[in-house]
């Protein structure tokens, strides 16, 4: 899609490519579907595969949909975030992004377009998973304030993996990169609590799990899942969005220098 | 020499090709350490480890993200035009569309050499030898035809690389609603159902039998039979797909 934008300083440019980014969203029903048919099936294939899971000694729950449903957010929201690396890569492919560099817009709105997107484009997601994992049991003992960090965390989530993806896709420079930017996602996620808890892993896992950021990220989602909302439980994941954003968004912005460069 | 291109295109972006090496080593050794204790519930098959439970799935894991770049690469082939000059060009119309899949196959076939000899370096061989290593090189051959038509049939379809690509997550969820990652035994409910009459499960499990017990024709031929069907119904589509955008260009 390359229709005109009219390019302000700051805040009309943003307005501008962030609505360019959610219509050409729209505008192609293969890059939709997946954000919805995706969740689903995160939640229904992970508490589906290892439903056996929950006969294992130490396992917190006998209803694998309270652990589990976190997870399921969480990585829903990393791909809804992925989502904007994937239009930042098509842009460099097809030129559009190089048009953008020799215009008057402000360079940290390139990044920041696509990330607001994402940030919309992760509520399909968490709102699926949530739906599902009522149907199938779940419990909401953290009520309203626990649904409020669920959608929380999953906009963290999708804003964090959303830099990344930028980062390198801009340093990379094509749509191959996205592999890479899945493979991110995939470290950031899997060596976590997601499936199970701590004591029920083996090995290096363990050291790994406690250790990962993520594990803090599902740490805030999961919460309200399985009891109240606390500030013991809310603050290292808020600490990990706040510190994630900085740093790959960060890099995503050096990385667009780098390339008008 | 359209396959060759295939390859040698695929072979200089590491980019392209490496997470389908690390992206299954990665979540079979997070599966491994998080599921190992699983492997002492009742109605888990006998196996030296998780590790080796999870072979073919993960040989499977990595030719379905190799088969995405077949789509993908097919889109971009569409959107930068060396689609439509090959179309207009003297060579065989068919080419392009074979020259992927064939370069999607070589590729998978030494991914999964590659895996096997990966798993057997943890601690987890193919206890069928040689030829059960062999017929899981042949299956994951046959493997990227079937997926790689479906990817085609989105790239042909919409021409648009992202969209090929984002049908990798799509691939990898139905995986796991099969057996790949845990035993249907230890299901419950229409899931279950579901997962054991996945084309999937049907292709794993007698694969898997062939890693944690050694060859068997039958097993052999069971997979393969399933693939085959799956492959002509995909590649059926895709160059249905591919047909109608030749008359549209």
């Amino acid at each position: 899609m390359t229709s005109s934008i009219a390019f302000g300083p700051s805040g009309p440019g943003l307005v501008q490519l962030s609505r360019r980014a959610i219509t050409r969203l729209l505008r192609v029903p293969a890059l939709i579907a997946p954000t919805i048919i995706m969740p689903a099936f995160f939640i229904v294939a992970f508490t589906g595969s290892f439903d056996g899971i929950t006969r294992v000694d130490g396992y917190p729950t006998d209803n694998i949909v309270n652990w589990v449903a976190a997870f399921a957010i969480v990585q829903s929201a990393s791909f809804a975030g992925i989502g904007a690396a994937g239009a930042m890569a098509t842009d460099m492919d097809s030129g559009f992004l190089d048009r953008l560099l020799v215009s008057p817009v402000r360079r940290v709105l390139i990044v920041a377009g696509p990330l607001v997107q994402t940030a919309i484009r992760a509520l399909i997601p968490v709102t699926v998973v949530l739906l599902i994992a009522a149907l199938k049991g779940a419990s909401m003992p953290g009520g309203l304030l626990g649904i409020v960090v669920v959608y929380a965390g999953a906009i963290g989530a999708a804003l964090i993996m959303g830099c990344v993806g930028l980062a390198v896709v801009l340093h990379i420079g094509n749509i191959r990169a996205m592999a890479i930017v899945q493979i991110v996602a995939f470290v950031f996620l899997f060596p976590s609590t997601g499936q199970v808890p701590i004591v029920v892993m083996e090995g290096w896992l363990q050291t790994a799990a406690r250790y990962n950021p993520a594990t803090d990220l599902l740490l805030l989602v999961r919460q309200g899942f399985l009891g109240d909302v606390t500030w013991a439980n809310t603050w290292p994941g808020l600490l990990v969005i706040l510190g994630g954003v900085a740093i790959f968004g960060s890099w995503a912005r050096y990385e667009l220098g780098r390339l008008r460069d | 020499m359209l396959a060759r291109r295939s390859i040698v295109n695929t072979w200089r972006q590491p980019g392209a090709w490496a997470p389908s090496v690390v992206f299954p080593l990665m979540l079979a050794a997070v599966y491994a350490a998080q599921f190992s204790k699983a492997t002492a519930l009742p109605g888990f098959p006998e196996v030296d480890s998780f590790l080796q439970f999870i072979l073919p799935a993960s040989v499977l894991q990595g030719v379905a993200f190799n088969s995405g770049e077949a789509g993908s690469a097919m889109a971009t082939d569409i959107e930068n035009g060396f689609f439509d000059r090959l179309v207009t060009s003297p060579s065989s119309r068919i080419s392009l569309f074979v020259g992927r899949l064939a370069g999607a196959a070589v590729f998978s076939a030494g991914l999964a050499a590659v895996l096997i000899a990966a798993f057997a370096a943890f601690g987890a061989p193919v206890k069928g030898g040689l030829l059960a290593g062999a017929a899981l090189v042949v299956i994951a051959s046959g493997l990227s035809l079937a997926i790689g038509g479906i990817t085609l049939i989105v790239a042909l379809r919409t021409g648009s690389p992202e969209a090929a690509q984002s049908m990798f997550p799509l691939t990898f969820v139905a995986i796991f609603v099969s057996s790949a990652f845990f035993p249907t035994e230890l299901m419950s409910g229409w899931y279950q159902s579901v997962a054991e009459v996945n084309p999937i499960t049907l292709i794993i499990n007698p694969t898997r039998r062939m890693v944690i017990s050694g060859f068997a024709a039958d097993d052999f031929l069971a997979a393969m039979g399933w693939i085959s069907v799956l492959a002509v119904g995909s590649l059926g589509f895709a160059y249905r797909a591919y047909l109608g955008r030749v008359r549209r260009g």
